[in-house]
């Protein structure tokens, strides 16, 4: 088999071949101005969809019905209960970046502990806790937006050479992904489970402590997303979460990760991200308003799912 | 194994007693509640809930999930509270057009094997996207006959309570003592076998989406009858509750087991937990919160009842 034909069976490179496209109709129609800047902030918001989306990525490989429905709910109270105690002071940054973790983790634990004890699928389990933990985030900051510590505000929004500091920071956790994915016993367990999971049993794999591990991860990156994206936009917000409910799947799916589980890949998250985020660029910079932009967004969701999931119908 | 308290007994008894239960502790917090005029308002908005709580029960019954109900309830609203006001026949057919499109999304999901909640997660795009044009900022005004249906005043039980029975009552036999009900639930419980029986999936699909979208159709008309006005998002939280209503209500999340009556139980509990808290005085913020807990506490109840049962 050739080089070339190899490569254009990657299932990611739908995804990066999207957001290519998509940036190049809205360079063409801006006549080229401001398109590196458009590159740029794609790159920092990608970076967001990308850290939410390696977690919903191994979780969703887990097989059917694994999804984590509780990431905004998780993204909102690590980022409240952080940039609270943290409380805009530098000093404070690692007792934030600890808690924010550390919420993270709890929420996998429950939620896991929700699907093991309560024997129910995991939407309904990760739905359920989401209410109690955005309920938890609402109490504990009443709606006060407190600004993050000045340090990591401009962490977040630095630059290198053009390149978002943080989109260099998650493209190293991307790879870190890839490498647990495809070279540890962990990543492999997984896809193992989501082929298979009684084979996976059979063949010695501890299926329960590696879907724990799976949930408990996804809940921690959801709460470092939280953390990050918080500092990036000035403090925590109650909504921060919302979109990401949806991105965090789309993401997973578009990038040529199989939503019936069992096969996964990283480098298409990055071009899926790029692709969303350039996606509403796009119809803002043809002056949609808000609803077309909704409309059309979701119509190119369903669209690209519609597409990559062609011919891997198994009945 | 004849005796009232047998697991199973338990089982379907879960729902009506977590009701009751609820019912009693606002009596008694609130006496003033117990009246015609305390039921009437309590029950009111439970009624849109639980025709969206039916909605996504029709589709849960196929073994799917639909977690764009929230917005498509607001987007009838909209319509209701816009066109079918203003231009009732445009409004006509833009409803009728929805339940169209929710009959395709059942088709599509069925023919290229797709996970509902992805698609339903892009549809809910869809909807709130049209939901913003047709109504851009909030307003509209509710058509005079679905006003006058909605704030009836029938003597001795209250609107909201004769509507829920109904619905209950409705649902229940066209789907669980028909004999194509039967069909439309086996489509959820072994749909293999139903296929070699001659049975086409894609149409039991099709009709149970089309289902859902006439009752979310009636969902969004029946909040339009009490707010009297609609915004976008006036109704994305139902999403979620009418899911929650389902569960609560016995439903199983495979296997076509639902309960129609359960369903309406269920989301009347919901709509009632919101109530109790601040009847209770609790800290508002927990609302949302309260309603997963008791989501999780029905659960693990039902958790229980089922290794009783296993026991015995």
């Amino acid at each position: 088999m050739s080089g070339a034909a190899s490569i254009l069976r990657q299932p990611w490179l739908w995804a990066w071949i999207g957001a290519f496209a998509v940036w190049l109709a809205t360079a063409v129609f801006t006549g080229g101005r401001g398109s590196g800047e458009v590159l740029s902030a794609a790159m920092t918001f990608g970076a967001f969809f990308v850290i939410v989306g390696l977690g919903q990525m191994f979780v969703i490989t887990l097989g059917p019905g694994n999804v984590d429905l509780s990431i905004p709910a998780c993204m909102t109270l690590s980022a409240t209960v952080a940039m609270k105690t943290m409380d805009g002071q530098a000093a404070m940054i690692p007792v934030g970046l600890a808690i924010a973790l550390g919420i993270g983790a709890v929420v996998g634990c429950v939620n896991y502990a929700l699907i093991r004890l309560l024997r129910i699928p995991p939407i309904i389990a990760t739905l359920s806790s989401s209410f109690i933990f955005q309920s938890a985030a609402i109490w504990w900051n009443r709606g006060l937006r407190v600004k993050p510590p000045e340090p990591l505000a401009d962490f977040t929004t630095a630059k290198i050479a053009g390149i978002p500091v943080i989109a260099l920071a998650v493209i190293v956790l991307a790879v870190l992904g890839h490498i647990l994915l495809a070279r540890t016993v962990f990543g492999r367990s997984v896809v193992a489970i989501g082929q298979n999971m009684r084979a996976a049993h059979l063949a010695g794999v501890k299926v329960e402590r590696i879907r724990a591990l799976t949930y408990i991860m996804c809940a921690t990156l959801a709460g470092l997303c939280g953390f990050l994206l918080a500092g990036f936009s000035g403090g925590a917000a109650l909504n921060m979460g919302e979109e990401y409910l949806l991105s965090s799947i789309a993401v997973v799916v578009i990038g040529g990760t199989s939503v019936a589980g069992g096969f996964a890949n990283v480098p298409g998250l990055w071009g899926a991200a790029l692709f969303l985020f350039l996606l509403v660029t796009m119809l803002n910079t043809f002056g949609a308003g808000a609803g077309v932009r909704l409309v059309l967004t979701g119509i190119i969701i369903i669209g690209v799912i519609v597409a990559a999931s062609g011919g891997t119908r198994k009945t | 194994m004849s005796s009232v308290f047998s697991p199973r007994m338990l089982r379907s008894l879960l729902p009506p007693l977590s009701l009751a239960a609820l019912l009693i502790a606002i009596f008694w917090l609130q006496p003033r509640t117990m009246s015609y005029f305390g039921l009437n308002l309590l029950l009111n908005l439970a009624v849109p809930i639980a025709l969206a709580t039916i909605a996504q029960m029709f589709i849960l019954c196929v073994n799917e999930l639909d977690l764009s109900i929230g917005a498509f309830v607001s987007l009838v609203a909209c319509i209701t509270a816009t066109w079918l006001h203003d231009t009732p026949l445009l409004g006509i057919l833009a409803l009728a057009a929805l339940i169209g499109v929710y009959a395709l999304l059942g088709a599509l999901i069925h023919l290229r094997n797709l996970p509902s909640i992805v698609v339903t997660l892009g549809m809910s795009f869809v909807w709130l996207g049209l939901a913003v044009l047709v109504l851009p900022t909030p307003g509209g005004k509710a058509p005079e006959y679905i006003r006058w249906l909605m704030t009836l005043k029938p003597a001795v039980v209250p609107f909201p309570i004769i509507a829920c029975i109904a619905l209950a009552l409705v649902v229940h036999v066209a789907l669980m003592r028909s004999a194509y009900g039967a069909i439309l639930r086996g489509a959820g419980g072994n749909p293999r076998s139903l296929e070699r029986a001659g049975w086409s999936i894609l149409k039991i699909k099709m009709i149970m989406f089309a289902l859902a979208g006439f009752f979310g159709v009636l969902s969004g008309m029946a909040l339009v009858g009490l707010t009297t006005s609609a915004d976008a998002n006036i109704a994305l939280r139902y999403t979620l509750l009418s899911i929650a209503g389902v569960i609560l209500g016995g439903g199983e999340f495979v296997g076509g087991r639902v309960s129609p009556i359960g369903a309406v139980i269920g989301a009347v509990t919901l709509a009632l937990a919101g109530s109790f808290l601040s009847f209770l005085r609790l800290n508002p913020d927990w609302q949302i919160g309260a309603q997963g807990a008791i989501l999780i506490i029905v659960l693990a109840l039902r958790v229980l009842i089922s290794r009783a049962e296993k026991r015995t």
